[in-house]
């Protein structure tokens, strides 16, 4: 069986060409193959199978959806409803969850097939997939090589080929960050865009799902699913969801793109500058038109995201107690030692180092000097997004400084590895959708390109993003790759 | 700006982790860095902005005061570690 994109399986499916359980089967055995790439803390063979064998009972009798019989992966930070959901920790390596993620339950009912759930950073912190309690996913390209993080697994997955296409999370970059270290299309939608019910939290104001997967117009499928209004989310947008397929061949004629001139600065690898500069002049024949901006608080973007980021973080994972369900401490003398072992036995490092620096800038005295500080440079970073959307319709960037590191190149340096998310962080926190494009490569190392957009301008990110991946190749590249048994 | 091991053993209590020496003073070490880091943010001038909880400035949604979830006392306390006749246990705490 051919390698091909979801929308392609959707007509093979549709076609009869082949079964969704001919398709899954196809993608466990590949899963199995690739299984030296760690991409997958839990692999749902038994269950993936009868999902299949359902959707093509659905298929008879004239019941399928777009999306019916279609596999992929899960993050493994959404809840699946008695598979175990870890979110990379030991805290939750024996959590079965009691409920599913509304993320779960679209795309179940859309009639997805679950491949697996795949490795991630320890609740989603970390730009390196460094920090799973599973251990360290490898990149495809180069597996000396790291795949980004938070969402390594679901990367490192589809970009290999071994799932057609997964989900993942986006607090200040996860699902952007792998996406361009891996090459492959990773969208994170306007905060709100999609429930985040059932998705286990890190930083509750940043916190985003979004597809990642091989084209736009598969990104565009799966959002379709995905996005909607959720009365269980607070903080869920109660915006009609329009068909983002629609759009993709809309015109890019008349579009303005804006260009940050400082971000192609001395912090960045010259051949991702080059790389952007091919991309803007296929944009440009397309109709496109790139305008200078600026963005002034940038440089605030980092420290703001560390304090707000963290100080959320610290009261989110306040809830593992060693009580009600997770990691629980052998004998404990008191029930300050029961809350204390339990956690310090089961948090990772970096999980750790967030929580204390959360606690710090929430703590009695510094409140104001910090996590009230940062609340107001948030509304600078956004407003200047603001300011800059009166111009352009969407504006370009780098996703990353640097193409992806090697494997422990960072691991002892946390400030280093925090400033290698410089072009993603401001995004969360002005709640701007962004995508992250394939767009070159650096020896066998991909490129990518962000473009963002005003809030629920999806849309418009997945057409123009559509119409560059019909002009251009990086996409389609795909790692070679030894299997593994 | 410096953090003291006495600063971070204080946190260490208020978020509930028990540190090792050695963990302690690497953190006091690193979150002296990040801190570093975060300095850049006293010097923007924010006299008068509004500080921003919500990326889309949305108002807490208010809904009718009923009942929506049934009783799942059950299916809550079967991934919990430890409970007795419906009561989850912990460490004596009332002599």
């Amino acid at each position: 069986m051919m390698i091909h994109t979801l929308a392609e399986y959707q007509k093979q499916l549709l076609a009869k060409k082949i079964s969704s359980l001919e398709l899954t089967q196809f993608f466990l055995d590949k899963m199995a193959q690739h299984n030296a790439l760690n991409s997958f803390i839990t692999v749902c063979a038994e269950t993936a199978k009868a999902q299949a064998i359902h959707a093509d009972e659905l298929r008879a009798q004239g019941k399928a959806g777009p999306l019916t019989g279609l596999p992929f992966a899960h993050k493994d930070i959404f809840c699946t409803r008695g598979i175990k959901t870890t979110c990379g920790s030991k805290m939750l390596d024996n959590f079965i969850a009691p409920y599913s993620a509304t993320v779960t339950e679209k795309l179940d009912d859309a009639g997805m097939v679950l491949l697996g759930k795949t490795n991630m950073d320890e609740f989603a912190m970390g730009s390196s997939n460094e920090n799973s309690f599973y251990g360290v996913v490898h990149n495809p390209w180069d597996t000396r090589c790291v795949p980004g993080g938070s969402s390594g697994g679901s990367a490192a997955a589809v970009a290999s080929r071994i799932v057609p296409a997964a989900s993942g999370t986006d607090t200040g970059g996860s699902i952007r960050q792998p996406a361009a270290f891996c090459g492959i299309t990773g969208l994170k939608p306007t905060y709100g865009r999609i429930s985040r019910y059932g998705m286990i939290a890190f930083a509750s104001s940043l916190d985003q799902a979004g597809p990642m997967t091989q084209t736009a117009e598969d990104a565009a499928l799966l959002l379709n699913a995905m996005a909607g209004f959720d009365v269980r989310d607070s903080t869920s947008l109660n915006v009609p969801v329009p068909d983002y397929t629609a759009t993709l061949n809309d015109s890019l004629q008349g579009l303005r793109i804006g260009i940050v001139p400082s971000f192609f600065g001395d912090g960045l690898n010259s051949e991702i500058g080059a790389a952007i500069d091919n991309a803007k002049s296929v944009l440009e024949k397309l109709g496109a038109q790139c305008v200078e901006i600026e963005l002034p608080h940038h440089e605030l973007a980092i420290p703001t995201y560390y304090v707000v980021a963290s100080a959320e973080c610290s009261s989110n994972l306040a809830r593992y107690d060693g009580v009600r369900y997770g990691y629980r401490a052998a004998q404990p003398v008191d029930l300050m030692d029961l809350y204390k072992r339990s956690r310090s036995e089961a948090f990772g490092q970096e999980v750790k180092r967030r929580i204390m620096m959360g606690t710090y800038v929430l703590s009695s005295g510094y409140y104001d000097a910090y996590y009230l500080k940062a609340q107001k440079a948030r509304r600078l970073i956004s407003e200047d997004f603001k300011a800059a959307f009166k111009n352009v319709d969407v504006i370009l960037s780098p996703t990353t400084p640097d193409v992806a590191f090697k494997i422990a190149e960072k691991t002892h340096d946390p400030v280093k590895m925090y400033l290698s998310d410089i072009y993603t962080i401001a995004v969360n926190l002005a709640g701007l959708p962004a995508i992250n494009i394939p767009c070159g490569f650096s020896g066998q190392l991909p490129i990518g390109m962000q473009l963002i957009g005003n809030h629920l301008t999806e849309a418009r990110l997945l057409n123009i993003a559509h119409q560059f991946q019909q002009h251009s190749d990086h996409h389609q590249k795909v790692p070679m790759m030894e299997s593994s048994s | 700006m410096s953090i003291t091991k006495e600063q971070v053993d204080k946190i260490a209590h208020l978020a509930r982790l028990a540190l090792t020496e050695e963990e302690a003073h690497a953190y006091a070490t690193q979150l002296e860095n990040i801190f570093n880091l975060v300095t850049v943010l006293q010097q923007a001038d924010t006299a008068e902005v509004r500080p921003m909880a919500h990326p889309m400035d949305a108002k807490q949604r208010l809904r009718p005061d009923v009942i929506t979830e049934g009783n799942e006392r059950e299916v809550m306390q079967a991934i919990a570690p430890l409970t007795d006749m419906g009561l989850y246990l912990v460490p004596q705490v009332i002599e």
